[in-house]
This record gives C-alpha cells, structure tokens and sequence, in this order.
C-alpha cells in the first residue's frame, strides 16, 4: 500500500541510504542505549574517528541523528521521527490486508454475537 | 491469508477465509460503523466519509495517521453491491487518475466464507508500485531485515 503524503519522498530516500550500510545500523543500535560520543561510538568497530565521524554526517544529515556538544566532546542522540515515518512507509499491501482481516475477524464475531 | 501476483501480470488476488456467514461480512463492507471497526493497518484511524453501496454511488474514507495527517482513499461502486460481490473502482488521492478496480466475491459453505478480492491495474507497474509500496526490487532482499532493525528502533525510540 502507497501511503505516503505529497514531499516525503527525499526525505525517505536519504533515511533509507542512511539505513543502507551495516557500520550506520550498529551505530544506531548502540545509540538506542543513549547518546555517546564519537570515541565511544568508534570503540566496537576497527575503524579510525574520522571514518566514523562521516558515517554520522551521513545519519545527521538524514535526521536520524542529532548532534551537541558536551565539554570538549560531540554527542550523538537517536533521532525517532524520521524512523517512524520509515515504519510507516513500510507498510505494504499484505500488512494493509492482514491487519485488516484479522480485525474483521474480532468484528464478525461480534457480529455473531449480536445476532 | 494468501496473496497472488503473478509476475507480468498487473492484478493481484487475496483469498481469506472467515468463520462467518456472507451476510456479516457484506455488513462489515457496506455499514460505515462497521467499516471503520476493520479497515486499515493497526496505528491509522479510519473515517468514513462517504459510503452509499448502490450501483453508481460513492464512497470515500480517510486513513488518519499519530500525526493527524490523512490519506484519502475514494471512488465508486459499479453494479448493486450484494452478497454475492461487490465491484469497485480504487484511487488514492495523492495520485488522480491511477485507478484501479475491485471485485470482491463472497463464497459460503459450511458456515465459513471464503473472501477473493481481485484487483485489477492499469499496468504491471502500477501494480508493483502498490503492492511494493514503490520500493526497488534490488533493496527488497534487504528489506525484512531493515523492517525488523527500523521497527525495533522506532519502538524503542518511541518508549
């Protein structure tokens, strides 16, 4: 199912770019547990700062991602929106018709009752 | 549930089975209190804002999402809607003039009714456009995954 309103496409098109690459997904699940700053990110991967610094530019750039400063160090926080609206848009012609038959089930039961 | 799309081919049919008799379900799709119980994904509220199940009436309904915005679904019935079927023609108001076309069966026997809705579009990519949300076939294999990642992270953000 096509849900989408008028100007979302870019937007989701960079989300999607954003969610493309398995280093920017680990980020994003590490970032679930709080916000954390570019050597803490950088900790689980054998990868240098400035290489993980342009994978946030990429995830900030898309809204995924906020960025602070605190002291003398950048925070990342987890953006929610953007993802939402990703779910969203998600959800396809099966999920349209399963939900809905599977609640037509709850209503004719109901029905049953009634009558 | 079981869906047929068949490459090529710019239809789609869905065959469900209810533990009903037909004449509750063909309530279900012409009464507006009923319709708004059932139709939809879980998360979007349904308004009926039109539904007059005659041959050549109208009907128009709006998806509402958290957010209030709207998706606005309308078009007409084509032949009196019965028991039997009902036929209906589809467009999706942020793409006028894509239409495409409803036949909705009802078969019952031993007390269960067996639903085919076959859906008819303009071209195979109208099709596919619909029934893959537009999303290009070489990031579909990667899809359920990111689905699952994007949905657990959504949630969670979102608690």
């Amino acid at each position: 199912m096509v849900l989408k309103p008028l100007g979302y496409e870019d937007r989701l098109t960079g989300v999607f770019a954003a969610l493309a690459d398995p280093t920017r997904r680990a980020i994003l699940t590490q970032l679930k547990h709080g916000d954390a700053t570019v050597a803490e990110l950088a900790a689980p991967f054998s990868m240098s700062q400035p290489a993980v610094s342009k994978h946030l530019k990429v995830l900030e750039n898309a809204g995924l991602i906020s960025r602070s400063q605190r002291a003398t160090a950048r925070l990342s926080h987890l953006e929610a929106e953007p993802l939402r609206a990703a779910v969203g848009w998600l959800m396809d012609y099966r999920a349209y018709w399963a939900e809905s038959f599977d609640r037509l089930d709850d209503l004719l039961d109901d029905l049953k009752e009634e009558s | 549930m079981k869906v047929i799309a068949e490459p090529g081919v710019p239809q789609v049919v869905i065959v469900r089975e209810f533990r009903a008799p037909r004449e509750l379900l063909f309530r279900a799709y012409t009464e507006p209190d009923l319709v708004k119980r059932w139709l939809g994904p879980a998360g979007l509220e349904l308004i009926v804002n039109q539904l007059d199940p005659r041959h050549g009436g109208r009907w128009r309904w709006t998806h509402y999402d958290d957010e209030g915005k709207g998706y606005v679904f309308h078009g007409l019935y084509h032949g009196e809607p019965t028991p039997d079927r009902i036929v209906q023609t589809y467009e999706f108001d942020h793409a006028p003039g894509t239409v495409y076309l409803n036949l909705i069966t009802f078969d019952e026997a031993d007390g269960v009714t067996t639903l085919t809705q076959n859906t008819v579009f303009f071209a195979v990519e109208d099709r596919d456009q619909y029934v893959d949300g537009g999303m290009e076939r070489g990031i579909r294999v990667s899809m359920q995954q990111l689905d699952d990642l994007v949905t657990e992270l959504a949630e969670e953000a979102h608690s």
